[in-house]
């Protein structure tokens, strides 16, 4: 059964949109906590913690997510590579007006994507394994106090990241405003009476969900700015 | 009308093609693109040259032959129409028109605008039929009762004439808005769900093999469709492909 999903074009199709979905729910759960960093520092220092150190999140949630990341990229590549190669010759005159720009160029938005999980993992993951599996610190300590809250407003203050997280967002806004509801046609859940409403929730998680990390980004800086 | 034409030229499969420039004259707007077409063939072979070699046969917008990538869109600028049902009155006296083939790897040219379009037959020929007897002693299909919704479905997946207009337009030259006509008409039907696992998988399996990109939901496809082929077939494959493969070892 193995080659009707990772060979032919339909299943490969299915996996890549049933990663989009993992990845779409990882993303919610994110910024559920993120936000919780604008309500309630402590709260926020709490739960970072939690996420941080509790063993099933750690060892098999996190391996998860990575994987299905790299699997998301790795097949998206692939779709393209083949979807560039099925036309030798391009039209001299092509109006592409019968497409969106964000329908057609998902690789160019993932990529933007893709580079700012790399800035990403820089900022925050690396240290944290870097203290965790390298220095063996599970305290998540800092000074006698929880570091999450203070290490996000560290990151916040400088204006060039805050710059570049928010442009990333619309990159990824672009990614979902097709991804997401490309994926439910991927699985076949699409039909006429669904797809109005579908495109309308499309609409709303591909621009409130970004959105929402861009907000918690410019608040810690403004709230920075001031004091 | 007077209309400079931009044509691709390519003498046979692997010679190298380049757009050739002509000017026709004296064209009536009520003309239909191929009658313009025609036109300009008679010029070239009243000066001796060879004449450009385009695909027709009904011109009547139902046998699916001709083709053609009119300034930049499958069918020319007209929604729901095949080349031969266009009319000259949809453009300009003096516009350019740049006139292409289908380009797709899976549809290589023949010559000038003509492309090969077998690899269409060969898919259907792997799946997009039904296995009767047909001995003298065939049961007639009005025997069998089909709820009316589910056939007038299966009616407009069949109104499909295999023009390869989804392929031309898709910028992953993907042939699923074909292959889903071909898989949900037979879908919706009981006579055609006997062998729908085996025709979903074969069907796909060939279209693959054929080297067609793969559908990236754009729905280019679904508007250049002459006869107004829903992405909803799509999503019916997928369903299709979905539960034939999880059904089978
Ligand atoms: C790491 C960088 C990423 C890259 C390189 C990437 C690449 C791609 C590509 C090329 C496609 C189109 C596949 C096709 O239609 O042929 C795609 C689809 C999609 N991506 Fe991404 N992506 C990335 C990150 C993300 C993230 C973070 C999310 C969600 C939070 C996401 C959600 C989706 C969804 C929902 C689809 C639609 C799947 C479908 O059409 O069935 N992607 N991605
Ligand atoms: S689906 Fe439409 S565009 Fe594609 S071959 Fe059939 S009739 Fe032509
Ligand atoms: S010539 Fe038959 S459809 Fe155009």
């Amino acid at each position: 059964m193995k080659k009707y999903y990772f060979y032919y074009t339909i299943g490969r199709k299915v996996l890549m949109a049933l990663s989009g979905f993992f990845l779409m729910v990882f993303l919610l759960q994110h910024l559920a906590i993120n936000l919780l960093s604008v309500i309630s520092p402590n709260l926020f220092n709490e739960v970072s913690h939690f996420m941080g150190t509790n063993k099933l999140i750690q060892f098999i949630l996190q391996p998860i997510l990575i994987s299905g990341l790299i699997f998301h990229l790795i097949m998206g590549a692939i779709l393209d590579y083949k979807n560039r190669n099925s036309r030798n010759t391009n039209y001299s005159y092509n109006k592409n007006d019968n497409s969106t720009w964000v329908s057609r160029n998902m690789i160019i938005t993932g990529t933007m994507v893709f580079l700012f999980i790399c800035l990403h993992f820089y900022d925050f993951w690396i240290p944290e394994i870097n203290t965790k599996f390298v220095n063996g610190d599970w305290s998540g300590l800092h000074h006698g106090e929880f570091k999450y809250f203070s290490e996000l407003q560290h990151k916040f203050q400088d204006t060039w990241r805050v710059l570049l997280y928010s442009i990333s967002f619309i990159f990824l806004s672009l990614h979902l405003l097709h991804g997401f509801q490309s994926s439910f046609q991927s699985v076949g859940i699409r039909n006429s009476s669904t797809t109005p409403l579908l495109k309308k929730l499309s609409i709303y998680y591909a621009i409130l969900v970004p959105a929402g990390f861009v907000f918690i980004a410019i608040y810690h800086y403004i709230d920075q700015l001031i004091i | 009308m007077k209309l400079n034409l931009k044509i691709w030229r390519q003498k046979n499969r692997d010679s190298k093609g380049k757009i050739a420039t002509y000017t026709v004259k004296n064209i009536s707007k009520d003309s239909s693109f191929l009658e313009m077409l025609d036109i300009l063939n008679n010029d070239l072979l009243e000066k001796g040259e060879e004449p450009v070699a385009f695909d027709h046969d009904c011109r009547e917008g139902i046998c699916g032959m001709c083709s053609l990538y009119i300034n930049g869109k499958a069918h020319g600028p007209d929604s729901r129409v095949t080349t031969c049902q266009l009319h000259m009155r949809k453009f300009n006296d003096g516009e350019t028109i740049y006139i292409e083939p289908w380009r797709a790897k899976a549809l290589p040219i023949i010559k000038d605008l003509v492309v090969d379009r077998t690899a269409f037959d060969r898919i259907q020929q792997a799946g997009g039929y039904i296995s009767v007897n047909t001995s003298g002693n065939t049961q007639d299909a009005n025997l069998t009762p089909i709820p009316k919704n589910d056939a007038d479905k299966s009616f407009d997946a069949a109104t499909c004439i295999g023009c390869a207009a989804c392929v031309a337009t898709c910028k992953n030259s993907s042939a699923m808005l074909f292959v889903s006509a071909k898989v949900s008409q037979y879908a919706m039907l009981p006579q055609g769900r006997v062998e729908a696992k085996e025709r979903v998988i074969n069907m796909v399996k060939q279209m693959d093999k054929e080297g067609f990109g793969n559908c990236s939901n754009t729905g280019a496809c679904e508007i250049e469709c002459p006869k107004g082929i829903s992405l909803e077939n799509i999503a019916k494959l997928n369903r299709e492909y979905l539960s034939a493969t999880l059904s089978t070892k």
